[in-house]
């Protein structure tokens, strides 16, 4: 028999219903492959035996008939969303022991969908990270390696665990989150497709909160097929979230072959600068000739504000983690570090469980809010993103979707950038821009870099029309015929 | 956009996160970096530009102002590291 962990969603599903093999033993067979590939440090938490025993329900779920969409299909939670009676860590140190007594609204989906959760994967501390080397719980290693090179490379990041052990082959899918790119850069890293949805299309409910205005659950996988499957069991209205928004869940798995004949592919010239790799340059005009092919009308179109998208993250989104960290005071849940008085064990506290990248986006959240300064950062920036946002929709008069690079470069080295806090966040100059908009948008992996690396294409479309989004990124990936394995 | 030594202090403690008088300098120093790149938004014309406040377009959902949930003292206070007979344990606030 085939190895059970090659299959992709869609092909899995279909072999579950006509019984090839069972739910358990697709269940047991990622799970060997998650104890093989331990050193790519992807889970912080394995939920084996809880697994097998939702595997065993699924098969009695599937014997009679009445399967959910991705019954029996092994899935990994990024540790972000809250899990009922599973550890739940954000990879801080200040969550340690945490034990929500509740599920995520998503988890909670995926679940009544059938699907098997295999662990909690790995991320960057609160989500805060490109590169997945700010965990408590270790960095995680991207399963590529570049040609003739023994070094270790980063999966991306935030959702680092989750790109790596799709990529590897230990889960079928994963969730992800992203609030600046951390869906699309690490899915990138790591050759998969991965998903941001429109802003409110997934439930937050449940999810750790990074910046509440941009955080967003989507889906990471092989196929892009699979990440329609996946996105339409996660999606939908949850009256305990207020951004929720309450509109019909399309079904994207049937948008998937109507092609991409007809529309109009907006090219942004301000994500062509001075830096961008020839290869990634190279891809990018490979990308926009395959979407022609198939009967799409490249169009140039500028964006203007794209270069102010960075700094003006960089002050919304640490400023609303000052607000949502606040939480973290050791009283309610977590790490507790005893002082003097009460203010006295908040800050030590706060000082030894948080790692030093979240403890400067606190202080830095800190500062453009307090008195004096809020003006001048604070409102600045939700005005600049308010030209953000309008590039987008003026630029979605003249286009359906837009092409772009998802990063700037490749994977590199862990270790690497990790003295420079600026040079990281740079690593999400293309995916920023959009998630201040609240639009859609996915990574789909595209070619290899001259040294054997995945490049990925990023395709962006209206608010709430994925479906266009996946018509795009279904032709991408059929053009590309990107291998489903790294070349190891 | 330079931070000095008092300005990192206050915002230390505004942020209930302990920074020691050894490591003041370093802090300073990133936080400064980091407020130096940001400060480019100056260039940008914002005049008469209103705030984008939120991530969505639509309105945002409300429900009736009605009590929809609780008695769940058990479950709020399984993961405090301090909780006893019903209540969150804090260090004495009041002498």
């Amino acid at each position: 028999m085939t190895q059970l962990t090659s299959f992709t969603i869609a092909e899995a599903r279909e072999k579950l219903a006509k019984k090839e093999f069972t739910a358990l033993e697709l269940t047991d067979a990622h799970l060997a492959a998650m104890e093989r590939a331990k050193d790519l440090n992807a889970f912080i938490t394995m939920t084996g035996d809880l697994a097998r025993e939702r595997a065993r329900e699924s098969d009695k779920r599937l014997a009679a008939g009445h399967g959910g969409a991705l019954e029996g299909i092994p899935l990994g939670i990024k540790d972000l969303f809250c899990t009922e009676g599973v550890l739940t860590t954000a990879a801080s140190h200040i969550l340690d022991g945490f034990k929500p007594r509740y599920e995520s609204t998503v988890s909670q989906k995926l679940r009544d969908a059938g699907s098997v959760m295999l662990g909690k994967l790995n991320l960057d501390e609160f989500a805060m990270g490109s590169a997945n080397i700010t965990s408590y719980y270790g960095p995680v290693k991207n399963p590529w390696k570049a040609k003739g090179r023994n070094v270790e490379l980063v999966p991306g990041g935030s959702s680092g665990g989750s790109a790596s052990s799709v990529a590897a082959h230990l889960v079928m899918g994963a969730t992800g989150t992203d609030t600046g790119g951390s869906i699309r850069q690490p899915a990138a890293f790591c050759g998969i497709v991965g998903v941001k949805p429109t802003y409110g299309r997934c439930s937050r409910w449940g999810v750790v909160a990074f910046a509440s205005s941009l955080d967003q659950a989507g889906p990471m996988t092989r196929t892009v097929r699979d990440a329609a499957i996946m996105l339409r069991a996660m999606s939908g209205y949850d009256p305990k979230d207020s951004t929720s928004a309450q509109l019909e869940v399309p079904d994207f798995e049937a948008a998937l072959a109507k092609g991409v004949k007809g529309l109009r592919i907006g090219i942004p010239k301000e994500y062509r600068p001075a830096g961008l790799s020839p290869e990634l340059a190279a891809l990018w005009d490979k990308g926009v000739e395959w979407l022609k092919a198939a009967g799409a009308t490249p169009v140039e179109i500028s964006l203007p504000h794209t270069k102010s998208a960075l700094p003006t993250y960089y002050i919304v989104a640490p400023a609303e983690a000052s607000s949502n960290l606040a939480r973290y005071d050791g009283v309610r849940f977590g790490l507790r570090v005893e002082g003097k008085s009460l203010d006295d064990m908040y800050a030590k506290t706060r000082a030894a469980g948080f790692g030093a990248e979240v403890r400067r986006r606190i202080m830095i959240g800190t500062y453009v809010l307090s008195a004096g300064y809020y003006d001048a950062y604070y409102l600045k920036a939700q005005k600049v993103r308010a030209l953000i946002n309008q590039d987008f929709t003026d630029a979605f008069e003249k286009v359906d979707a837009i092409l772009t690079p998802t990063a700037p470069t490749p994977a590199f080295g862990i270790g690497e950038k990790s003295d420079d806090p600026i040079a990281m966040y740079l690593n999400d100059v293309f995916t920023v821009p959009a998630s201040l908009a609240g639009i859609p948008g996915a990574s789909v992996p595209a070619g290899l870099s001259a040294d054997g690396l995945p490049l990925g294409l990023q395709v962006l479309t209206r608010r709430w029309d994925e479906e266009t989004l996946f018509r795009v990124c279904q032709v991408l990936e059929d053009a590309a015929q990107f291998p489903l394995l790294p070349a190891v | 956009m330079s931070l000095d030594k008092a300005t990192v202090r206050r915002i230390a403690t505004l942020s209930r996160i302990e920074v020691a008088d050894a490591d003041l300098e370093v802090v300073a120093g990133q936080l400064s970096g980091i407020l130096n790149w940001i400060e480019q938004l100056k260039e940008v014309d914002t005049t008469n530009v209103a705030p984008m406040t939120g991530g969505t377009d639509l309105k945002l959902q409300w429900r009736p102002d009605v009590v929809n949930d609780g008695d769940k003292m058990e479950q709020v206070l399984a993961n405090a590291p301090d909780g006893h007979d019903g209540f969150f344990g804090v260090p004495k606030v009041v002498e």
